[in-house]
C-alpha cells in the first residue's frame, strides 16, 4: 500500500513531456510505418550483408565445434568452462533488460518506456535465444542435451531436481517461451495497423498475424489488463531467470564460487548490460528510422541514470566480495582476491573495474548524459567490462584452486574468438530483419503517452 | 451476428477519443444502445461508458499457473522419491525448497500461455474478417480515428435523433451498416 502511494507520488516524466507538443495519432503512425513501407536504403544493405558473413562464420564455427569437439576452444583439465559460459551469462544478462523496461518500468509508470520498449523486447528475444545455444555448445557431446527434460528414457533415468544446471533448462526455456508469448501480444495491434496501411502479399501476412485485431473497446479492456498481468508476472520471472543463472556460481564448494551475494548481483549486472545495449540500439533506431521525435534526448537521459545506478550498485558489489573475503578470514578466499588483484589476469580485473565502476561515473554531469558520443562510449565500455567479469569469475575461480599444481591459465584460440564476436553478428542479422518487418516502436502505447502528456 | 430483424449499425467518426468518451456519454443518456468503439489506442474510462464489468482474465491464468506448477511439482517429487531415488549427502530425498523453483518458472509460462489462449477467447480472435471491415473507413480505427458503434432501439425515427446528436458531438462522419 505505502509503496504504491510512493510511486503515485514519485516525479515522473509526465511533468515535463518526453514528446514534441505537435505530435498527434496520425503523425506517430506515418513516423513508425513509413521506414517499413519504403525499400530498404543501402546502408540497411551492406550491414545485412556484413551480419549475414558474420552468421555464416558462426555457423562455420558450429560446425567445427560439433565436428571436433569442445577442445578446439583455450579450455585446460583446470579451466574447464571458458568463453562459452562467460558468453551465455553476458548474453543471458543483455536479453534481461528488454523485459526489464517493459515491465518494471511498466508496474512503476515510467511512461516513457513505451517508445524504446518494443525493440528492448526484441532484443530480449534474440539475445535470450543465442544465450540458450551455448550450454548446449559447451557440452562435451552436444546431441544428449535432452537428457536435461524428465521424459520416460528406457534407462530409467530422472534428472537430478537439486542441480543448478536443471534449473537453468527451465528457467532459460520459461522465459523465452515466456517472451515470445509477451513479445506477440505487445504487437498485435501495431500489425493490424500495419495490415490497414499495406497491400498485397504483405497485407495478407500482417493480416494472418494481426488475428483479426479491429481495436474494439470490448478487446481492449481484456488486451490491457493482459498486459499488466503479464509485466507483473515477468518482473519476478527476469529476477528469478538471473538468480538461477546466479547460482551456477553460488552453489558451489571452490572459493569465488560460494557467494551468497551472486544472484541479486547478478541481475543488477544484467539490467547493467542489457541497459548499454539498449542505448546503442535507440541510437541506431532513432537515427536510421528518423524517430528522434519518439526517442528523445529524454530517453537517453533516463537510461543514462539507469546505468549510472547499476554501476555504483556493482561497485558495491565488488566492494562487498572483497571484504566478505577478508571478513571471513578463509585463505581460500583471501587468495582468491590477492590473485584478482595481481594474477595472471590482474590486467584483465583493472580494466573491468575501470569499464564497470570509474568509466559510467562521468555520467553525473548533466553535460555528458546528454551528449550522444559519450552515452555510446560508455554504453560499449559496460558491454566490455561486463564481458571480463563474465569470463573472469570463470578465470579466477578455475586457474586459482586448493591445489597449486592445479594451477593453469586459459589462452583463448581462434574459435574462442569467433564464438564471442561471431553471434554478435548474428544477432545483427536478427535485428535487421526485426526492423524491416515490424514496427519498432509500439504505436498504440505511444498514442497512451501522447493523450497522457496532453491531458497533463 | 447479423439478423434481420436487428436495427441498423450506426459507425460515427471521431477525431479524438475525448469526442468519443462525450458522444457515447450522451447516446447512453438518450437511450440510444452504444455497442463498442474502434479505438487506435485503449481510451481510458470506455469501459464505464458501456458499462462493463472489469476483465475475468486473469482467472484462467491464475488456474493454468497453479495447475502446471502442481504438475511440476508432482513431477519432481515422484522422479525423486520413487522413480529415482539419489541420497545426496543426505538431503531429504523430497528437497522441497529447491524443488519450487522449477514449479515457479513453469507456472509463469503456463500463466502467460493461459492468458492469451483466454485472449483469444475473449475476444473471438482469431478472426481475420469480420462484417464491419466492409465499411472502408473503419481501417483508419488502427490509425487516428476514433469510431463508435451505436444503435437506435426504434429506428427509423430515432436514427435522424440520433446522428443529430453525434454531429452535435463532433462527430466527422457517420456510417450505416444495415
Amino acid at each position: 500500500m505505502t509503496i504504491v502511494s510512493a510511486l503515485d507520488r514519485a516525479p515522473s516524466l509526465e511533468d515535463d513531456p518526453v514528446l514534441p507538443r505537435s505530435i498527434d495519432d496520425g503523425a506517430i503512425t506515418g513516423l513508425v510505418c513509413a521506414p517499413l513501407m519504403r525499400s530498404a536504403g543501402g546502408l540497411w544493405w551492406i550491414a545485412f550483408l556484413v551480419c549475414s558473413a558474420g552468421t555464416l562464420a558462426t555457423l562455420y564455427g558450429v560446425y567445427t565445434l560439433f565436428t571436433r569437439g569442445v577442445g578446439i576452444w583455450g579450455i585446460n583439465t583446470s579451466v574447464v568452462w571458458g568463453y562459452a559460459i562467460a558468453n551465455y551469462v553476458w548474453w543471458i544478462g543483455i536479453g534481461n533488460a528488454g523485459t526489464l523496461i517493459s515491465s518494471l518500468l511498466l508496474l512503476t509508470r515510467q511512461s516513457w518506456r513505451a517508445s524504446i520498449s518494443r525493440f528492448a523486447e526484441a532484443m530480449t528475444l534474440f539475445a535470450v535465444a543465442i544465450a540458450g545455444l551455448f550450454p548446449i555448445f559447451h557440452l562435451g557431446r552436444p546431441l544428449y542435451f535432452y537428457w536435461l527434460a524428465p521424459y520416460p528414457a528406457t534407462i530409467q533415468l530422472w534428472p537430478q531436481w537439486r542441480s543448478a544446471l536443471i534449473w537453468d533448462f527451465w528457467a532459460i526455456t520459461s522465459y523465452l517461451l515466456f517472451s515470445i508469448i509477451f513479445w506477440y501480444v505487445g504487437v498485435i495491434p501495431d500489425l493490424a495497423t500495419l495490415r490497414d496501411r499495406s497491400s498485397g502479399a504483405w497485407q495478407r501476412i500482417y493480416g494472418v498475424f494481426a488475428l483479426g485485431w479491429r481495436g474494439s473497446a470490448r478487446h481492449w479492456r481484456h488486451y490491457r489488463k493482459l498486459q499488466i498481468t503479464l509485466a507483473a508476472l515477468a518482473t519476478p520471472l527476469v529476477c528469478s531467470v538471473h538468480s538461477i543463472v546466479g547460482l551456477d556460481f553460488a552453489a558451489s564448494l571452490m572459493p569465488g564460487w560460494r557467494e551468497p551475494i551472486f544472484p541479486p548481483y547478478f541481475v543488477v549486472g544484467a539490467m547493467y548490460s542489457g541497459f548499454a545495449v539498449v542505448v546503442l540500439l535507440a541510437a541506431v533506431i532513432s537515427r536510421a528510422f528518423g524517430l528522434q521525435a519518439l526517442i528523445t534526448a529524454r530517453h537517453f537521459e533516463a537510461m543514462a541514470k539507469i546505468i549510472l545506478m547499476a554501476s555504483i550498485v556493482m561497485g558495491l558489489s565488488y566492494a562487498s566480495e572483497w571484504f566478505a573475503a577478508w571478513y571471513g578470514g578463509n585463505p581460500e578466499d583471501r587468495g582468491l582476491v590477492v590473485f584478482e588483484f595481481t594474477g595472471a589476469y590482474a590486467r584483465l580485473y583493472f580494466a573491468l573495474l575501470f569499464c564497470n565502476v570509474v568509466a559510467p561515473q562521468v555520467l553525473w554531469l548533466p553535460a555528458m548524459r546528454a551528449s550522444l558520443p559519450v552515452l555510446i562510449a560508455v554504453s560499449v565500455a559496460v558491454l566490455v567490462g561486463m564481458w571480463l567479469e563474465r569470463i573472469l569469475i570463470v578465470w579466477n575461480t578455475l586457474s586459482h584452486s586448493f591445489l597449486p599444481p592445479m594451477d593453469r591459465v586459459f589462452f583463448p584460440t581462434f574459435w574462442d574468438w569467433l564464438f564471442l564476436f561471431g553471434p554478435i553478428f548474428f544477432f545483427g542479422w536478427l535485428f535487421l530483419l526485426f526492423c524491416r518487418v515490424a514496427p519498432v516502436v509500439p504505436m498504440y502505447d505511444v498514442r497512451e503517452l501522447r493523450r497522457r502528456e496532453a491531458v497533463a | 451476428m447479423k439478423k434481420t430483424t436487428e436495427p441498423p449499425l450506426i459507425i460515427a467518426e471521431f477525431r479524438n477519443g475525448d469526442d468519443l468518451s462525450a458522444a457515447a456519454r450522451d447516446a447512453r443518456k438518450q437511450g440510444f444502445d452504444a455497442i463498442d468503439a474502434l479505438t487506435p489506442r485503449p481510451v481510458e474510462g470506455f469501459d464505464e461508458i458501456l458499462g462493463l464489468d472489469a476483465s475475468p482474465i486473469r482467472w484462467p491464468m491464475l488456474i493454468g499457473a497453479l495447475v502446471v506448477g502442481a504438475a511440476a511439482y508432482g513431477l519432481e517429487f515422484w522422479s525423486a522419491v520413487y522413480a529415482y531415488p539419489i541420497d545426496s549427502g543426505g538431503r531429504p530425498l523430497n528437497s522441497w525448497p529447491i524443488f519450487l523453483l522449477v514449479p515457479f518458472e513453469v507456472g509463469v509460462l503456463a500463466a502467460a500461455i493461459a492468458g492469451f489462449a483466454a485472449l483469444l477467447a475473449l475476444c473471438g480472435l482469431p478472426r481475420l474478417n469480420h462484417p464491419l471491415f466492409d465499411c472502408q473507413a473503419v481501417e483508419r480505427a488502427t490509425d487516428d480515428r476514433y469510431f463508435l458503434l451505436v444503435r437506435a432501439p426504434t429506428p427509423p425515427t430515432d436514427n435522424a435523433r440520433l446522428k443529430l446528436l453525434l454531429f452535435g458531438a463532433r462527430a466527422v462522419r457517420i456510417e450505416e451498416q444495415p
